[in-house]
């Protein structure tokens, strides 16, 4: 027995704190780019504080296999995620952090935003300009399945919140242009990153329903292929961060994963944000990155549908309207 | 100690066996049965019964049973040329056989789609026949028959091997034509190996994921699959729904298996 107690005295002596602080960082996709910068900006910031190293583990996948993953028992310090409703599921499933993370931090504890837009093929041959023509004969658009993927979600609400303005709130109306838009569908990818694959490097679909950071990575990966439409509305994407306080406890990484939460809302952090095209809450980094952002009609998701829990029940659940449109094809 | 028996160890090796199954097999199973038990028979019954499972069931054991017929048929031929024949690269085709096992299976998906997808090699003609490979149950088909084909040459590859001449030779001298040869000789002697075979690529086929949902399409009563359900249930975090899906597609995949079984058996007890 007390061997073993000096076993694990000397494994966590020599994990933890004794020669630099860790951290891990549990993402979704296309965050990658923005927090390899930002984690080396906050590690030199840190270093000047406390005079510690700092390490920061990045795991980045589909946001709701994070978030299950953080659920089953990966121990992340911090989740910074692309739903809250999967930030949700931590808190009442896995019982991590309190229900009201997101009070936490300003801005409904997101530190930046996106939103949809549309990537088409260079040139616009089919002269894509705003929701209404996706529904047109002829046209195939590309976008992921909402059941599995959560950017979908968005284009899916993106795409309804443009109806619902069109058509002044009728609903026979809405679903029916909704009904023909998935009818244009022909691929439904698990995730958004499939949906780019065989958009860009198949060459299937003439239009792909797109977050705006991941367009901007079509257009430097495959330069000259595609090019961006902005359509007259979107939506406005919040994606959240959080300390899940239950791991930062035991770690004693509390302080240090506050800090690296609180530092995304520095002027730094928002600049390299709006560098790699997601849209900084800071006025001022949001004026130097302006060419990025085009100014949209952006709805948000409280506003237009009562919040992520009522969405993601009336829309995607089982029995939702996306399992309606497809019935009786 | 009533009787000993001939082969000493018994007591242990039983209990090591039972251990590790217990372990690899019967307590992963029982946590998802456990966990699929929290709803009641009625829940049982209404998330079985959307027309999304029921959909995503046909295409799964029906491009499941098609993909392991087609691989058993082309396996019997296949494993028949590498048995029977000399011939340079030999031990070459025989070594790309097992390449579907050793292929991680998103990989063997993605490099499907991108040879049957409208731009890819195949796809392009198949195109302008009209027939659209990627994204259709076809395209179910294409990679269910992949990852099931070395299943049939690896079970039938020893028989065939252990079949010596002497049978054939037997039947041709008492007046047996080729054909007759073929079919009343040796043909009944693969039968089991074949049904073995068949049974392997079809509960493999069953279960795949990684490399279907790229050549799928995953479009919702067209081209979803179960395991793609499973997933979709996760995603919502409703794991009593996703186990629901995943024990009672356990059970049908076992109601099969077990029937297929008894009907090797019966086979077996007619040839001999």
């Amino acid at each position: 027995m007390k061997t073993f107690k000096l076993l694990t005295l000397l494994s966590s002596l020599l994990t933890s704190s004794i020669f630099a602080d860790e951290l891990l960082n549990v993402s979704y996709d296309p965050t990658r780019e923005f927090y390899q910068e930002f984690n080396a900006a906050f590690a030199k910031q840190w270093k000047q504080q406390t005079g510690k190293a700092l390490t920061v583990k990045q795991s980045h996948g589909g946001s709701g296999k994070q978030a299950r993953s953080v659920i089953d028992g990966l121990s992340a310090d911090v989740v910074t995620l692309a739903l809250s409703g999967d930030i949700d599921a931590i808190a009442k499933q896995g019982n991590l952090l309190p229900a009201d993370w997101q009070a936490k931090y300003p801005d409904h504890s997101s530190p930046y935003t996106s939103t949809i837009v549309f990537v088409v093929r260079k040139g616009n041959p089919k002269g894509i300009k705003d929701w209404g023509d996706l529904v047109q004969s002829g046209i195939k658009v590309i976008t992921p399945n909402p059941k599995t993927s959560g950017g979908a979600r968005w284009n899916y609400l993106a795409a309804w919140a443009y109806a619902d303005h069109k058509f002044g709130g009728d609903q026979a109306k809405v679903k029916e242009y909704i009904r023909a838009l998935y009818q244009n569908v022909p691929v439904l990818d698990t995730g958004a990153r499939g949906s780019t694959t065989t958009f860009a490097q198949r060459g299937i679909g003439d239009v792909f329903l797109s977050w705006e950071n991941e367009a901007h990575l079509i257009e430097k990966e495959f330069p000259g292929k595609t090019q961006i439409i902005i359509p007259s509305i979107s939506i406005l994407a919040e994606p959240p961060v959080a300390v899940v306080e239950k791991n930062a406890k035991k770690h004693g990484t509390e302080e240090l994963a506050k800090a690296y939460l609180a530092y995304l809302y520095s002027a730094e952090a928002q600049d390299i944000a709006g560098k790699n095209f997601y849209r900084p809450r800071d006025a001022k980094a949001l004026a130097k990155w302006s060419g990025n952002f085009p100014k949209i009609n952006l709805v948000t998701i409280d506003k237009e549908f009562g919040g992520w829990g009522k969405a993601q029940k009336i829309h995607f659940e089982d029995g939702g309207t996306f399992d309606e449109i497809y019935k009786g094809r | 100690m009533s009787k000993r028996r001939v082969i000493p160890g018994f007591g242990l090796s039983m209990g090591f066996t039972i251990t590790y199954l217990s372990l690899i097999i019967l307590i992963p199973l029982a946590a998802l049965f456990l966990k699929a038990a929290r709803l009641s028979g009625a829940e049982w019954w209404a998330i079985l019964t959307t027309p999304q499972v029921i959909a995503a069931a046909k295409l799964t054991f029906g491009a499941s049973a098609a993909a392991a017929t087609v691989s058993t048929v082309f396996g019997l031929l296949v494993t028949w040329v590498l048995v029977r024949y000399q011939f340079p690269g030999r031990k070459f085709l025989d070594a790309m056989v097992d390449l579907p096992f050793a292929l991680p299976t998103a990989v063997a998906g993605i490099t499907l789609t991108a040879i049957y997808a409208p731009n890819g090699w195949i796809g392009e003609y198949l195109a302008k026949w009209g027939i659209e490979a990627a994204y259709s149950p076809l395209g179910v088909f294409i990679a269910l028959t992949f990852i099931g084909f070395p299943f049939v040459v690896r079970t039938l590859q020893p028989v065939m091997e252990d079949f010596g001449s002497e049978y054939e030779e037997a039947a041709a001298t008492l007046g047996a034509g080729r054909w007759t040869v073929f079919w009343r000789v040796i043909f009944p002697m693969f039968i089991p190996a074949l049904i073995t075979g068949f049974t392997l690529a079809f509960a493999r086929a069953i279960g795949e994921y990684g490399s279907v949902i790229f050549i799928s399409g995953n479009l919702p009563l067209k081209t979803e699959i179960l395991p793609l359900l499973v997933v979709g249930q996760l995603e919502q975090f409703k794991y009593e729904a996703a186990a629901v899906i995943a024990a009672a597609m356990l059970m049908a995949s076992f109601a099969l298996l077990f029937l297929i079984n008894l009907l090797q058996r019966r086979l077996n007890w007619q040839n001999h």
